[in-house]
Parts: C-alpha cells; sequence; structure tokens
C-alpha cells in the first residue's frame, strides 16, 4: 500500500487545478442553478414589490416552457443537432473512405478537407452570411448565383428563411463544412490502425470488398463513431458564434436556445439566462456523462 | 502523437491494387474525381473571401459576384486593417499566455493522473473531464458577477484568467495520454526507490520529454483562445476585447461592406491558418487526443 508520502507531492501538485476546476467549473454551475430560481428577471418582468433575490423555485423554467418561441428554439436546436450531426459523420466517413487505401496528393486532400477546422467559426459565418443569400430572383447572389451559373439552378433556395421550422438545418451548411475533415480525420486514424493482416485474413477467406467493409473494418471503428457523435453532439449544442454571424441575434427563424441566453443577459434578465444555460448543461451532460462513465469504467477494465 | 498523426497506409495493401481491371479503373477515376469535386466544394468559401476582399465596394455590390475582380482594389484591405490593427496585439497577449499557462498546468495535471497516481485519480481526471464539454453559458451570469469582484480588469486579464482555467481539462487530457503512451511505469517507480522525489522526477526526466505534449496543447490553446467568441462578446467589448469583437463590429452595420469585412476575416483567420499549415501535424494530434484513447 502507497503511502502518503509517496502520493501526497502528487496530488498537491494538481490541487490548484482541482481548487480551479471545483470552484470555476462545478461551483459556478451551482451558482448559476441558484441565479435561475430567483427573481433576477429584468425590472419589468419582475412582480411588483418582490426581492430580486426572492426564490421562486421553478417559476423560470415554467416561464419558458411555456413560451412559444422558447420551444420553437428548442425545436430549432433538435433539428441543427440532427442535421449537423449526420451531415458531418456522412461527409467525413465518406472522405476517410476514399482516402483510407492511400491516394495519390492524399496530404494535399487531406490538409484541404481539414483547414476548415482552423478558422474561427465566427470568420467563417461571415463569408457564409454571403453565401447563404436568400435572394432567388433575378439578383441572386451567393450560392443561389453560383447553381445558376453552372446550370444547377433547380437547388435554389432561400435558405434559413425558407422556413421558420426547418430553414435552421441551413445553418447546419456551415458548420457541415467546418467539421467533416475532423470526422475524416478520426476515421482515417481509425481505419489506418487496423493491423493489415486482418485485412489481408479477410481476403484470403474470400471476403468482397463489401463484406469486408461491413464485417471487419467498420466494427473497429465503432469506438471512434462512438467519439466523434459525442464531439458532434456536444458541439451541436454548443453552436453560438456560427448563428450571431450569419442570421444575428434577433432572428426568429434561426433562434436556439444558445442565443436566446444571449439575447437575456442583455436584458439583465439574469434569471431567465441561467434557466436557459441550466436547460442546455442538462442536454449536454445526458449525452456527455454516459460516455466518460462508460470511458473511466473501460480504463479501469484494462 | 509525436511523429504521423495519420500513418500512411501499409504499403502490402496499397501495392495490391497494381493490377489493374476495366472496373478497378473506372473505380479509380471515379474516386479522384469525387476528390477533386469535394477539394473544389470545401475551397469555395475560401474563394469567396480572397477574390471579394480585393474588389472595390462598387464591385463587390455589382452583378457578377462570383467573378475575379476588375483590378486589384485594396479599399477593404486598408478600411479592416485600421479597425482590426489594435486589438491584434491584445489578441497576442491573450491566446500565447493562455496557452502557456494552461499547458503547464496540464503537463503537471497529466503527469501525475497518468504516472504519480494518488488515491481517487481516475474520480478526478473524469470530473475535470466534463468541464471541457459544459457550455459555458452554464457559468457566464455567476462570471459576469464573480469577475469583477477579483479585481481583475475587464477585457484581456479577466479573459485571460477564464481562458486558462477553463483549457485546463483539454491540456490535462492531452497530456495523461502523452505520458501514458512514452513514459513506461517502471521508469518513474524505477526513480521513486533511487528515492527521486517529484519535483525532480518532473523537472529533470518529464519535462524534457513533454516538448511535442507542449507542442500540441500550446497550438490548441492558442487557436481556440484567438477564435473564441464567445467569452469575448460576453465579457469583452471591441476597445478592450479580442479581435473576433472588431470583426463581429464590422459585419454588424448596417449596409455590410463586403471587401472590407472578408479582408477583416482573412486578418482574423491569418494567424490560425498559418499554424495549421506550418504545424499541420500537431494541430491534428491535438484534435486527436479527444477522440482516439491511446
Amino acid at each position: 500500500m502507497a503511502s502518503v508520502r509517496t502520493w501526497g507531492p502528487g496530488l498537491l501538485m494538481v490541487s490548484p487545478s482541482i481548487l480551479l476546476i471545483g470552484f470555476f467549473v462545478y461551483g459556478l454551475i451551482g451558482w448559476s442553478l441558484n441565479i435561475s430560481t430567483t427573481n433576477q428577471n429584468s425590472r419589468f418582468e419582475r412582480a411588483p414589490g418582490t426581492s430580486p433575490d426572492a426564490h421562486i423555485g421553478l417559476g423560470n423554467y415554467a416561464t419558458l416552457f411555456s413560451d412559444p418561441s422558447f420551444i420553437a428554439s428548442l425545436k430549432h436546436l433538435g433539428i441543427l443537432a440532427v442535421v449537423y450531426i449526420v451531415g458531418a459523420l456522412f461527409f467525413g466517413m465518406l472522405w476517410a473512405l476514399l482516402l483510407e487505401k492511400g491516394v495519390r496528393g492524399e496530404a494535399l486532400f487531406r490538409n484541404v478537407y481539414l483547414f476548415p477546422m482552423a478558422v474561427s467559426m465566427f470568420a467563417s459565418g461571415v463569408v457564409w452570411n454571403w453565401l447563404l443569400n436568400s435572394d432567388t430572383g433575378k439578383g441572386a447572389s451567393g450560392l443561389n448565383q453560383l447553381f445558376d451559373m453552372v446550370g444547377l439552378g433547380f437547388l435554389k433556395n432561400h435558405w434559413w428563411v425558407s422556413s421558420p421550422t426547418w430553414g435552421i438545418a441551413a445553418i447546419a451548411l456551415p458548420a457541415i463544412w467546418q467539421l467533416s475533415g475532423y470526422i475524416m480525420a478520426l476515421f482515417l486514424a481509425g481505419f489506418r490502425g487496423i493491423p493489415s493482416e486482418l485485412r489481408e485474413a479477410a481476403r484470403i477467406d474470400g471476403a468482397s470488398e463489401f463484406q469486408l467493409y461491413r464485417l471487419v473494418l467498420f466494427p473497429q471503428l465503432s469506438p471512434i463513431a462512438l467519439s466523434a457523435l459525442i464531439i458532434l453532439g456536444h458541439m451541436s449544442l454548443k453552436m453560438f458564434d456560427i448563428i450571431m454571424a450569419i442570421s444575428g441575434e434577433k432572428n426568429v427563424y434561426t433562434s436556439v436556445p444558445m442565443v436566446t441566453m444571449w439575447t437575456l443577459t442583455g436584458q439583465q434578465d439574469f434569471a431567465r439566462a441561467a434557466a436557459v444555460a441550466m436547460i442546455l448543461l442538462v442536454l449536454v451532460a445526458l449525452l456527455v456523462v454516459p460516455y466518460l462513465v462508460h470511458n473511466a469504467r473501460q480504463e479501469r477494465n484494462s | 502523437m509525436t511523429t504521423e498523426t495519420i500513418p500512411a497506409p501499409a504499403p502490402s495493401v496499397a501495392h495490391r491494387k497494381s493490377k489493374k481491371t476495366p472496373r478497378a479503373q473506372t473505380a479509380r477515376t471515379v474516386k479522384y474525381l469525387l476528390l477533386i469535386v469535394f477539394l473544389l466544394v470545401v475551397l469555395i468559401p475560401a474563394y469567396v473571401l480572397l477574390v471579394t476582399s480585393f474588389k472595390s465596394f462598387s464591385e463587390a455590390l455589382g452583378p457578377n459576384r462570383w467573378a475575379l475582380p476588375s483590378g486589384l482594389s485594396f479599399e477593404g484591405w486598408t478600411a479592416a486593417w485600421s479597425e482590426l490593427s489594435p486589438a491584434l496585439g491584445r489578441t497576442l497577449l491573450l491566446a500565447i499566455p493562455g496557452a502557456m499557462i494552461s499547458s503547464m498546468l496540464g503537463a503537471m495535471n497529466g503527469f501525475v493522473l497518468s504516472r504519480w497516481r494518488f488515491p481517487g485519480a481516475n474520480l478526478v481526471f473524469t470530473l475535470m473531464l466534463f468541464g471541457m464539454f459544459i457550455p459555458y453559458q452554464a457559468v457566464m451570469v455567476p462570471l459576469l458577477e464573480f469577475l469583477p469582484m477579483t479585481g481583475l480588469q475587464p477585457g484581456v486579464p479577466q479573459l485571460l484568467a477564464v481562458h486558462i482555467v477553463y483549457g485546463i481539462p483539454i491540456c490535462t487530457l492531452i497530456f495523461r495520454n502523452y505520458f501514458q503512451t512514452i513514459i513506461p511505469k517502471e521508469l518513474i517507480e524505477s526513480g521513486k526507490v533511487d528515492g527521486a522525489g517529484l519535483l525532480r522526477t518532473f523537472r529533470s526526466l518529464i519535462l524534457p520529454l513533454s516538448v511535442p505534449g507542449f507542442v500540441v496543447t500550446m497550438i490548441w490553446q492558442f487557436t481556440s483562445i484567438w477564435n473564441d467568441y464567445l467569452f469575448a462578446v460576453f465579457l469583452s467589448n471591441k476597445d478592450n476585447g479580442p479581435v473576433i469583437l472588431g470583426l463581429a463590429n464590422l459585419a454588424g452595420s448596417q449596409i455590410v461592406p463586403y471587401p472590407e469585412v472578408f479582408a477583416g476575416a482573412l486578418i482574423v483567420t491569418a494567424p490560425t491558418l498559418l499554424v495549421y499549415i506550418i504545424l499541420g501535424r500537431w494541430f491534428v494530434g491535438g484534435l486527436m487526443a479527444g477522440a482516439v484513447k491511446s
């Protein structure tokens, strides 16, 4: 049994970080939770004669969930997340498949596919605001004009202003552009990590190319697919920069809780802002906590 | 992580393809065609940025928005530079120390949590990792209240504190994975028998081996601090915050002067893109660390 004198200094070395994370992550989450149950709404919203620090239980949450615009923003978030995750997984996987056996100029393709990851989401949002111009008529610009130029005019659409429910899916486009290369890199590393004997053995056993992928290679990639899913999932719940850059804060077509939280903060409605943040946190936790527990268990077993 | 993050395919597999049937030939052509089409599609936003940034304000509003500029105009670039340049120094002052300090803390944590463990080390690690995934909105309202209480000035000092703290989890993860791969347990154990203390082991044995880990965490942190918009917009403004808020200010005007905004976007993107081009290999290393277990 190791004694305190051996491991004590280790704990001491980590203690600054434990204290910082303890306070800035867990402490502040608790603080947020507390604010979200108070009356700290903007002056106009607060019931007359009540103190801003009075606790009102889950009142702010009730207000949010009875507000159709908040419900709409949650729906938007769901659509955005699904389109984004499916899109990025699809292109990431496709590019990895195209590249995994090694092609001439692989480094070029790989580096170009991955480069959007180095660009700030806000800066890319600025370009996508131009690309996703909603005009489809004679004065069309952005992608719509490009579609006309290359004979794909039927693809023209109003992007994020096309529908109050589904328009948000257009916002996933820049995000897919940004993250697909990353997903490709993950899968590519996965493919390359599979021992080549496994392929050889499957070929000798007479497996067709299709069977090789479905029965031998893809199962090997499932841990990576899980990681990719978690990464994309939690990123979709953090999309803020892109929306602020493309459609802006006040746009009802692309409202999501991340933006609502910013608007409420600007209105000094701190209690409701904190409540929105807590809802986001719960969504992320539902996704991430099982994953972290799963990982920790797996590590203990190995 | 130290050399090639994505290794080349095994040669035996690549060479098998040398005997070419007509069908394989077609498949190959389709593959390259697809690769090139995707390459062009991915580059579309880069083309738009570059081309438009060199147009005059009036040409950018003209009918041929996809055409090359009729003549080089630096109208946009000069306007963007005069707006953004004051913030560039501030952003460096934020991103470089932020990256260094988080990396150092990450190296210390990563070492202890992988090779100088204490009871409960796994729990501490998992609890730290959670901090990497939280939506930072969940701590934002209290931060707005707490940071002024610390006496830190708004702008760079407050943002620096925030970025250091929230950078700890990812740096810890990267270093922990890294040390687990490159430092044999036995090496530390034998040192312990010889009576080498923690600090001496860390300083004279671990730190010299940590350079590749530092490259990865520094790049990762630098890029995320440089590109951060969320903390920036909540905790600072365009006169005391990072350059991204200057860009947001340009993009937020009623009639967007595209050459200026796009030149601005290129100025903001340049440092991280440069890092990616020069140190791409390590950049990818940081990306992988979060997802691929060692």
